[in-house]
């Protein structure tokens, strides 16, 4: 569980599974990233089938509290970006978990913002 | 023109308005890679995605810097409720995949709103 995936492998299992060039392979990367988030950015949704949604929510300015001294200050109206798995996607991690014990992963990941 | 990938089209993705699925994104792919096949698109589209996947039913963090990084959490296990008989379910402990937003895309987000 201590892995982590970045760019270069994704690029590296297009070589191997594509067969395209390591440079244009890490171009590739790059545009579907490019092309997501720029839909997101254009306030569009991103659906990707058996995988999941992006989607972007307006939140309302609210009074947040610093929970270390107490203060108060205000949180300003903002867009945050949302994903929600696909069915297919959760019952992947469900159905072939191969992550070892899940204990493991209780603190594991960042908390909500 | 791509006219290799236009051969392959044959048919144009559904419209959903505001929403962009994945045969639209495997041409806008396919738009900047007038030299490949859009079958070839296609697979490279899902084989990121089978990775992400993969990655993370093996606990596998994925760390897409400006973007975002997906990670594996642990929704502990309850009782749930059948929603049409009400009647409780035992839910057990699972993995559940969890998405954080990049900076650079959240900046991104929220600039593009500064003009009002």
């Amino acid at each position: 569980m201590d892995k982590t995936i970045t760019r270069a492998d994704l690029t590296e299992a297009l070589y191997e599974k594509v067969g395209l060039s390591r440079n244009e392979s890490a171009d590739l990367v790059e545009s579907i990233i490019n092309h997501v988030s720029d839909a997101l950015v254009d306030g569009e949704q991103v659906k990707i089938a058996s995988f999941g949604t992006f989607l972007v929510r307006e939140k309302a300015k609210r009074i947040g509290r610093n929970p270390k001294t107490g203060e108060e200050h205000e949180i300003p109206p903002r867009r945050v970006l949302v994903f929600r798995a696909s069915q297919v996607l959760k019952q992947a991690l469900v159905e072939d978990w191969k992550g070892g014990p899940l204990e493991a992963y209780i603190e594991a990941g960042d908390d909500d913002e | 023109m791509p006219h290799v990938s236009v051969n392959f089209t044959g048919q144009l993705p559904e419209s959903l308005g505001d929403t962009m699925t994945k045969s639209e994104l495997i041409q806008l792919v396919a738009s900047d890679n007038p030299h490949l096949y859009l079958r070839d698109i296609t697979k490279i589209v899902n084989t990121v995605f089978d990775e992400i996947t993969e990655g993370l039913t093996q606990g596998d963090r994925i760390e897409l810097r400006g973007f975002g990084a997906f990670s594996v959490k642990v929704r502990k296990a309850r009782t749930g409720r059948n929603p049409r008989s009400g009647e409780p379910v035992e839910v057990s402990e699972k993995a559940i995949p969890y998405f954080k937003t990049g900076k650079q895309l959240h900046e991104r987000l929220n600039d593009s709103e500064a003009s009002d």
